[in-house]
């Protein structure tokens, strides 16, 4: 795991094998990290990369990243395909079935921006964060398998960074500086929003 | 049978009703009048030598700039005994469209005419079931009808590119990536 080096000092070799010194905000975001369930939102071919990525070859589940067939289990929303207008009302509702904490992955060029019905689509959403906000666009059409892979790799770097416990603000230790939220936050002075 | 003996029967049967025909055509079709396609449907399915008994595709056209600017429906037929194949075609004008229904004679014309009807705006009368099938329920008019313009908003989403879009393609930015840049003058296409 991924942290500060261990407090020197008073506690330094204190302790047998087997036991873990970590903050609890390091704790929950690595399980949460470690144990992404994505639901399968496959729209149109993205669809079909998104199956290979899961599929024995690139093997999402070494990630703990797996799929489920329902909102209510899932933690992230691999939104894969064209999104019609049609589409996206169903789709702002199942995110909003969705158990937080939750993320959203947008996959391909026609959930981004609407792809090549950009211009003449009278039927296709522009852009997925239209209706839900997106934390990791993948580009492509569709992505490969390895695209896939580096965009939840990135979500994965985004939730360790999350602040669950910890207020927002300046940050002590060796993870200052390391927010995902920008340097405005950091700027901040300890203790205030 | 080939299309000259299809064509040949029908005319026998209805007459002045097949008002037109083009059987060297890549798809040989009859053009029938308008009234008259639920009785030459029933027809060509029922009588054995034709036994047209599947529709495998029904089909709205748009012909705006013809002279007068006409709508059609064009009924591509097979026949699984006789291995043959046929076309039918009805023209209606471009307002208040209409076309009798051929549901009773191929069930499958039901979904088919409910997508004729969703898309060009062709009302199929005495169709049992005349509603959108592809479109959502409150979407208004008709988009595959060639004078089709996109509306700005449905339901508070855009269906015409957003601002922040055509301000991205006006100043030189790509939408997509390599040569999936959706942008109109696609820039990655390779130079000669």
């Amino acid at each position: 795991m991924n942290g500060p080096e261990p407090v020197r000092g008073l506690i330094h070799n204190r302790f047998d094998d087997g036991l873990v010194v970590a903050s609890a905000d390091q704790l929950i975001n690595w399980s949460r990290k470690n144990s992404i369930w994505f639901m399968t939102f496959g729209l149109a071919c993205c669809a079909i990369e998104m199956m290979a990525t899961g599929a024995s070859r690139y093997d999402l589940d070494r990630f703990g990243i797996m799929p489920r067939g329902t909102p209510r289990q899932s933690d992230l929303m691999i939104v894969a395909g064209t999104v019609t207008l049609k589409m996206a009302t169903r789709v702002k509702r199942l995110y909003e079935q969705m158990p937080e904490p939750k993320y959203v992955l947008s996959m391909g060029s026609c959930a981004n921006n609407g792809g090549p019905y950009w211009r003449h689509g009278y039927h296709v959403l522009k852009g997925v964060d239209e209706v839900v906000p997106v934390d990791v666009y993948v580009p492509g059409c569709p992505p490969r398998p390895e695209a896939l892979l580096y965009g939840l790799l990135k979500l994965q770097e985004k939730i360790q960074e999350d602040r669950v416990l910890r207020k927002r603000g300046l940050t002590v230790g060796s993870l200052a500086g390391a927010t995902l939220d920008g340097a405005a936050d950091v700027a901040r002075p300890l203790g205030k929003k | 049978m080939d299309a000259q003996a299809i064509h040949a029967a029908l005319v026998t049967r209805f007459g002045e009703r097949i008002t037109g025909s083009a059987l060297e055509a890549g798809s040989p079709f009859a053009i029938v009048a308008t009234d008259a396609i639920a009785e030459v449907a029933a027809f060509c399915k029922a009588d054995p030598a034709l036994a047209l008994d599947n529709l495998m595709c029904l089909s709205g056209v748009d012909y705006p700039k013809e002279t007068p600017p006409r709508m059609e429906v064009v009924y591509h037929l097979f026949s699984y005994r006789q291995l043959h194949t046929f076309a039918l075609k009805v023209q209606v004008p471009r307002e208040n469209p209409a076309v009798p229904t051929v549901e009773g004679v191929w069930g499958v014309a039901n979904w088919h005419e409910r997508e004729a009807w969703d898309l060009f705006g062709i009302v199929f009368t005495g169709h049992s079931d005349m509603r959108r099938i592809l479109l959502p329920d409150d979407w208004e008019g008709h988009p595959l009808r060639k004078d089709w313009q996109d509306p700005e908003y449905y339901n508070g989403l855009h269906v015409k590119p957003t601002p922040q879009m055509m301000e991205r393609v006006l100043t030189g930015e790509t939408l997509g990536v390599g040569p999936f840049d959706f942008t109109p003058e696609n820039r990655h296409v390779e130079e000669p």
